[in-house]
């Protein structure tokens, strides 16, 4: 077998294998006679288990396949021809040598090897992606239309399935013992409420719960291993159906049916521009194939090289108007008379922000965030996935995915929604007290980190980010969980305190979490290698790409400051989540009493996530991981864009970056640290007291506590003005409709009251008088029937006498 | 034979015929009415072997009369068991004590 169809193999076993779990799960409830068998969750463990190992190994198989070319590459500069300076000589010879051998590791015919051929004699030398990409299966065929389910496989791919499978499976183990409590056939729900006032009982659903689990991780492997823009939208639906199940799973809270509507319906909104962006493409495009597709026996070009060609330009013709397609050769695509086929330029933006407004709403972006935080209704190993690798990760996954098709324009305005996102969320969860909502917000504003990166070409800055932030956030979020579990489903921070003693596993992997995301660690080498926990190295590259941004496009200012500003708020409100959790004195002495430290198997998945979470990103930018994920970032990122028109935006190149990256990294350290002290000063000493601030500032505290407003906004621009429709909808119902509907019944009466006059008079009365008619007449009869025998023979006799004297009197002839 | 006019036969047969039909209408006893009934036929039997002689009908009348002979046999037969079975339900053959089928 070729690399390709291995990697394929592998892959689809490890897509699979939680779809067999789910199938098998669902009806554990029909094959165990009672709810105590925890079969299901075994069940599911070793199917995510076994789909960890089966992406390990394609990731192995994709190293050695190609030599781990991407790790022999070293930092690389595109020649970008007004800033670039080619300092780095030494590099040309390294960087060719993925060259060749991925030429070598993509022969088969039917991978299509994403492949820039460059002139040798330039000196460009990015380094080339290698890419398998093929056809599981065609769903239909309507003439040009194909539909299929397709696979593309990057080393993006890759470590987005060892990501999403390694932590999906500590948050399914750790879910086997947070889950316990559901493992009865009495379960009572203390949240939820009869009308009687009384707490709801229900049976169990611990089988249902890890079924659902499955099936979320099968979606977003889906996602992640699609083909084709149009197979990312079925699996981002049935990730977006998962969550709605998973939100709402506790169904007898209302506040928990309310959060998964509106996570449903929020998601609608985004990808109604999804919709959008899909006609657009499908019209202009003819095809969703990402990449090169064979149909009839023809290449056809996919998306990524009708747009940026083989240079990862975007060709405009000359009026500027319109963008001229090219294949993966960068040559022109004609139309049948010869002319360039080419797409209005607006049609071009109009696309790529329809796939962003996806983007927005999966990945809780602003204006569509509101519903992310309501999402923590859901038990909380659904929290920590929903925040981590799936749901939110998959909007930012496909922004990645799809930045080829992403005109600078597009890119700067997901930069202001990063922008906005990640200062708004940041700034709620200052003043938030529900420990699970401080994460949630903390979740948006790094969400918008990433988009603010991919936004500013930081490409692998924000991909990197994605994946270090899922390590550190979904172990802050069983953490999170794993005090609410030790402190009996108790939410609130001001009720905590002083846990630290109490539950020293959870509050240090907690702390390696805070650290991770605050990006505080200071930079210290161990084997060679840079060490600090991994938000500081994804953080700090974004922050240099904002810096490197803002000084070739002196107009952008925010899209540096405010993530600088961010950082510190950042490590602020972790930090303050922290002080306020662990350590101080207990503030509810009868409930501190009572916790305990989570059992082994719900601490030992915090164990390895805490692992992850400080040294996935070892290395930084000579690592592991920031070197896999470049090895994908799609052609001409690295090289930068200078002034394109018609907006006039310079992206920066990697070199840009490069240049400013140690300066970033002390503002970034700077702002952390800062952060971290106030948040000490403020909340771990008695120095200051952080409820004097809050009075000091009851307006500003006021609007953040009612976040912005913007649930309130909602309410007032769509929810209420829906309300009075819905109401003369109605009105007009109940007045018109009904009333018309009550005229016809009314006739219908009348109609039915004559008939039955009608039945009862004349056709009674004629059935009622043949049958008086008959029954007399049968009457006066009977009299004949006198039963005496020889009484007949006198009839007889005097009969026949009769009948003789009647013929002789009638026939007297005879 | 030859002085013997088809009037003395019909006459005869007529006898049969009202005595047959007197004793059915004034005998109780079902017996009786049997030997009625046989009267009443043979009556009947009478005016056909005559006619056969007498009038143009010829041989097919007699055989008529055989077949009379038969289903009388048969009549008696049944009747015999209706009588039985009479007397089986109602230790008695009086006829007016059959009236159960009266209106």
């Amino acid at each position: 077998m070729t690399t390709g169809e291995v990697l394929k193999t592998l892959l689809t076993i490890a897509w699979l294998l939680p779809l067999a779990g789910f199938a098998i799960e669902i009806f554990a409830g029909y094959w165990q006679k009672n709810r105590f068998s925890m079969a299901a969750a075994k069940m599911s463990v070793i199917c995510i288990g076994m789909s960890f190992i089966f992406s390990l190994l394609a990731l192995i198989q994709w190293g050695l396949a190609t030599d781990w070319t991407a790790l022999a590459a070293t930092e690389h500069h595109g020649d970008h021809a007004a800033a670039v300076h080619h300092e780095e000589a030494g590099n040309h010879a390294k960087a060719h040598e993925p060259h060749g051998k991925e030429e070598h590791a993509n022969t088969d015919h039917h991978e299509k090897t994403a492949h820039h051929d460059k002139d040798e004699h330039e000196e460009k030398h990015a380094v080339v992606p290698s890419t398998f990409s093929g056809r599981f299966y065609t769903l239909a065929d309507f003439g040009k239309l194909k539909l299929s389910l397709d696979y593309y496989i990057d080393s993006l791919t890759l470590i987005m399935f060892t990501m999403v499978t390694l932590i999906a499976t500590c948050i399914h183990i750790f879910a086997m013992g947070y889950m316990s409590d559901e493992l009865t056939n009495d379960y009572v729900d203390h949240q939820a409420h009869k009308s009687d006032g009384s707490h709801v009982h229900r049976p169990g659903r611990y089988y249902q719960f890890f079924a659902f689990l499955s099936l979320f991780c099968f979606s977003m492997l889906g996602l992640v291993l699609a083909g084709n823009i149009f197979q990312v939208f079925v699996f981002w639906e049935l990730v977006g159906i998962c969550s709605y199940l998973l939100i709402g799973f506790y169904t007898e809270r209302k506040t928990a049916n309310v959060a998964a509507n509106k996570a449903f319906i929020m998601n609608r909104v985004g990808d109604f521009g999804f919709l959008i962006g899909l006609m657009v493409i499908w019209t202009w495009f003819g095809t969703f194939s990402f990449t090169t597709s064979e149909l009839n026996g023809h290449d056809i070009p996919g998306i990524f090289e009708m747009v940026r060609g083989n240079d990862g330009a975007i060709s405009l013709t000359e009026d500027g108007n319109s963008m001229i397609f090219r294949d993966g050769e960068g040559h022109a695509l004609k139309n049948e008379d010869g002319s360039n086929r080419t797409i209005p330029y607006t049609l071009l933006v109009v696309a790529g922000l329809g796939v962003f407004g996806g983007c927005i709403g999966k990945s809780a972006q602003f204006p569509l965030q509101t519903w992310l935080p309501d999402a923590m209704e859901g038990p909380t190993p659904v929290s920590a996935l929903v925040h981590s690798a799936t749901m939110v990760a998959a909007g930012v996954y496909l922004t990645g995915r799809f930045y080829p098709v992403f005109t600078p324009e597009v890119l700067l305005t997901i930069a202001y929604i990063g922008c906005i996102t990640l200062f708004v969320a940041a700034t709620i969860a200052v003043v938030a007290t529900d420990i699970k909502r401080v994460l949630a917000y903390s979740t948006i504003s790094q969400l918008g980190y990433m988009m603010l990166a991919i936004g500013i070409s930081g490409w692998v800055a924000g991909l990197f980010h994605l994946i270090t932030h899922a390590f550190f956030k979904s172990l802050m979020f069983l953490c999170s969980g794993s005090v609410i579990h030790g402190c009996h489903h108790e939410q609130e921070m001001p009720k905590m305190g002083g846990l630290l003693k109490k539950m020293p596993v959870t509050a240090l992997t907690m702390l390696v979490g805070v650290i991770a995301i605050s990006g505080l660690a200071i930079p210290f080498t161990i084997f060679g290698m840079k060490f600090a926990f991994s938000g500081y190295h994804s953080k700090d590259a974004i922050v240099a790409t904002g810096l490197a941004y803002m000084r070739l496009n002196p107009s952008h200012i925010f899209l540096f400051f405010v993530p600088l500003v961010t950082a510190g708020i950042t490590a602020f409100y972790m930090f303050r989540l922290w002080f306020y959790t662990f350590l101080g004195r207990p503030r509810d002495q009868e409930m501190h009493d009572h916790v305990h430290e989570s059992p082994r198997i719900m601490t030992v998945p915090l164990l390895v996530l805490a692992l992850f979470a400080a040294g996935c990103a070892i290395g930084g930018e000579s690592g592991f991981l920031y070197k896999m994920l470049i090895h994908s970032e799609p052609a001409g990122v690295a090289e930068g864009v200078e002034a394109f028109a018609p907006a006039m935006l310079t992206l920066p190149s990697h070199h840009h970056i490069h240049a400013v990256h140690s300066e970033a990294g002390i503002y970034a350290l700077i702002a952390a640290v800062t952060g971290m002290i106030i948040a000490y000063i403020l909340y771990a000493t008695p120095l200051v007291d952080p409820g004097e601030i809050k009075r000091q500032f009851s307006g500003l505290h006021h609007f953040l506590v009612e976040k912005w407003h913007f649930d309130t906004l909602y309410d007032a621009m769509f929810v209420k003005p829906m309300h009075i429709v819905a109401s003369w909808c109605s009105a007009i119902d109940k007045k018109l409709f009904d009333s018309i509907l009550h005229g016809f019944c009314a006739v219908a009466v009348k109609i039915a009251r004559f008939d039955r006059q009608f039945d009862e008079k004349i056709v009674d009365g004629l059935v009622e008088t043949l049958g008086d008619v008959t029954f007399s007449v049968g009457r006066s009869l009977k009299v004949l029937q006198t039963g005496k025998l020889r009484q007949y023979i006198m009839f007889i006799a005097a009969s026949v006498v009769v009948l003789f004297i009647l013929a002789f009197v009638l026939f007297p002839s005879i | 034979m030859e002085g013997i006019s088809l009037n003395s036969f019909l006459f005869v047969g007529a006898i049969l015929f009202v005595s047959g039909i007197v004793c059915m209408a004034t005998k109780r006893n079902l017996i009786g009415i049997l030997m009625g009934v046989e009267l009443v036929l043979n009556g009947a039997n009478v005016n056909l072997v005559a006619f056969s002689r007498y009038s143009s009908i010829g041989i097919d009348a007699k055989f008529i009369a055989l077949f009379v002979i038969v289903l009388a046999a048969a009549e008696a037969a049944v009747a015999l068991a209706i009588a039985l079975s009479f007397y089986n339900n109602h230790q008695t053959i009086d006829v007016d004590q059959a009236d159960e089928l009266q209106g």
